[in-house]
């Protein structure tokens, strides 16, 4: 076997279980994520997608440590065509430095990929989030090609149902909930497959997640109670 | 010293002082010749350019690029470049008198047989003052430099306005772009003599029967040609025309200084947030103002109230105060029913506004709704889903 073990070292023989190799990757924040991902990291210069099997499940939480790494270094974020209303609150305590987040609300699809393009080829915008309705294989084309001719971290979030189409994205993963935590599974990377899922505990309101539900509290007779309150957090 | 002139063989009226204007960007001595052509003292300004072929190139460029035909002519003195561009020749000796004079004095040498100005310089000096007066006889002597030459040089002004008659009517607003580019290269000279930029400009389409002003914003002042033309292409392309344009007319004012940067090999955030303004704007110009912005937190308890619309990059962190759980979604509060959710954590009373009439008493938990962690409120005994933490 020590044999074998030399042979490898000596020659350049690739290895099914090996990832390729990424210019530059931008670490996640979850370690054990980033073990699994080529590069260490988010791939910047590729397409990512994201299929979440349903909002609200910590898909968003799973971002927040690579957008807070890349705003609060100065770098510029976009957001394209988010489908509620990205909470300024929330962001600002996931450390996410608001200066150097833009929204971009475009009317349509078409203008959709078209500011998504002109995001990727201006320099400056190093993480482009983007949620695209009823895409189809042309536009996702058109958006890989731009992500890999730029330096940006390029996230695409798309419906449950187009986990099981093809894309031309370097990296997809499927989210579903797992108990409190968010179980990834990897549908394509560069590098061999990964079986299990993984299941990652984003960062969320974590006292509410490890508790059994409790019963409503009863009702209060609402019109009798109201009184002219005072701002309690004051 | 070394002059260069421009003669220009056809040109509209009023158009002469707009190209002095423009060539003010390649020297500051720049005098005018009415009616067709201009006279450029050059001398300091080739080094600039990179030598003489440089120099010149860029010169035919951009009257190229501003529509225009023009002959060249250059020599040590501001007369023999202008009788060169003229005349189109070599050497002055060889040039036809039709460059230096015209008039009778033209006619009376034609028929004499004098026919270049080598051969008009070797008649008698008093009898060529006599036949065709004193002043060909100046101009001779500045020509060949014996006499010196007084001009007077080209102020350019501080705003800028020019109009173009199209050769044809254009229904199609993006038609006018190529247009309106020769107007935009005119602008740049003049910006670029007074190494000024403009944050604002207004093109004018004119018809028969009405004018249209379409005006463009930028986010930082700049008199580069093409991102001028980029922001009129997209507010072009949104442009329905009600009657065909058959003349525009391009009008800029308020110039503010500009300096010149060097550019960063890598990692200039200079370089990186003027990139980002320039994207901003080019997004705005298509897709409308209002649909690019940042966000902001607000010191309000009133969830809804408790962010802001602003200016990407208008944010202050010290103006962040940490609320308790918040999600990352906020949505439109939709009310739902009791068997929808069970409750994870909570509550939150939040109870605020009682000040300006909008009034709220909620208490706020966290529950789980289906696969969903939703962050939902009470208030008179009703339920409602504000927000996912997504």
């Amino acid at each position: 076997m020590a044999g074998l073990e030399e042979i490898l070292q000596r020659h350049p023989v690739w290895r099914g279980g090996s990832f390729a190799r990424l210019a530059a990757a931008l670490p996640s924040g979850y370690g054990e994520l980033d073990r699994e991902l080529p590069g260490g990291g988010w791939p910047t210069g590729g397409l990512t997608e994201l299929c979440g099997s349903h909002e609200g499940i910590g898909e968003l939480a799973l971002l927040m440590p690579a957008l807070a790494r890349l705003t609060s270094a100065g770098k510029r974020v976009l957001w394209l065509a988010p489908p509620h209303l990205p909470y300024a609150p929330a962001l600002a305590a996931a450390g996410v430095d608001l200066a150097h987040l833009a929204i971009v609300q475009p009317p349509g699809r078409r203008e959709a990929l078209w500011a998504a393009e002109q995001a990727l080829r201006a320099g400056s915008c190093h993480a482009l989030v983007a949620w695209l309705r009823h895409a189809r294989y042309a536009d996702l084309r058109r958006l890989a090609v731009a992500a890999e001719s730029s330096r940006a971290f390029v996230v695409l979030f798309r419906p449950p149902a187009a986990a099981h189409e093809a894309s031309p994205a370097a990296l997809r993963l499927a989210l579903e909930p797992a108990g409190g935590a968010l179980a990834l599974r990897i549908l394509k990377r560069r590098g061999a497959p990964l079986a299990a899922p993984l299941h990652l505990v984003v960062k969320r309101p974590f006292h509410a997640l490890g508790r059994a539900a409790f019963p409503l509290p009863a009702r209060r007779d609402a019109p009798a109670d109201r009184r002219v309150g005072l701002p309690v957090h004051a | 010293m070394l002059w260069a002139a421009l003669h220009f063989p056809c040109l509209p009226g009023e158009t002469l002082q707009q190209i002095a204007a423009w060539a003010c960007q390649f020297t500051p001595r720049v005098s005018l010749e009415p009616p067709r052509a201009l006279l450029l003292e050059v001398e300091g300004s080739l080094l600039c350019f990179g030598g003489a072929q440089g120099f010149f190139g860029r010169l035919r460029e951009g009257i190229a690029a501003m529509g225009f035909e023009a002959s060249l002519g250059v020599a040590p003195t501001a007369r023999a470049a202008l009788w060169l561009a003229r005349g189109g020749g070599e050497t002055l000796e060889e040039l036809p008198v039709e460059a230096a004079c015209e008039g009778e004095a033209q006619v009376f040498l034609n028929q004499v047989g004098i026919r270049t100005i080598g051969e008009l310089r070797r008649l008698p000096r008093e009898g060529l003052a006599r036949r065709c007066g004193q002043r060909l006889l100046d101009d001779l002597e500045r020509a060949y430099g014996r006499l010196p030459e007084a001009r007077e040089f080209y102020v350019p002004p501080r705003r800028f306005a020019a109009h173009l008659e199209l050769p044809a009517e254009v229904a199609h607003a993006e038609g006018l772009l190529f247009a309106a580019r020769r107007l935009l290269v005119r602008l740049e000279g003049l910006l670029a003599a007074h190494q000024a930029g403009i944050r604002r400009f207004k093109l004018i389409l004119l018809s028969r029967k009405s004018e249209l002003p379409v005006e463009i914003g930028l986010a930082s002042p700049t008199r580069q040609t093409e991102r001028l033309a980029q922001l009129l292409r997209e507010r072009l392309a949104r442009l329905a025309l009600a009657h065909p344009v058959d003349a525009i007319r391009l009008e800029a004012a308020d110039f503010s200084p500009l300096h010149e940067r060097s550019g960063g090999l890598f990692g200039d955030a200079a370089a990186d947030a003027e990139d980002w303004v320039q994207l901003v704007e080019r997004l705005r110009a298509r897709l409308g103002p209002a649909a690019v912005y940042g966000l902001a937190t607000q010191p309000d308890h009133r969830p809804e109230l408790a962010w802001r619309r602003i200016e990407p990059g208008d944010w202050d962190a010290r103006e962040f105060v940490q609320p308790g759980a918040r999600p990352l979604w906020l949505m439109e509060s939709r009310k739902i029913q009791e068997t929808e959710f069970t409750l994870l954590a909570g509550p939150e009373r939040i109870e605020s506004g009682w000040w300006d009439g909008d009034e709220a008493s909620r208490d706020y938990f966290i529950a789980r709704l289906g696969e969903s962690l939703g962050w939902i409120y009470r208030e008179d005994g009703e339920w409602h889903l504000h927000g996912l933490f997504a």
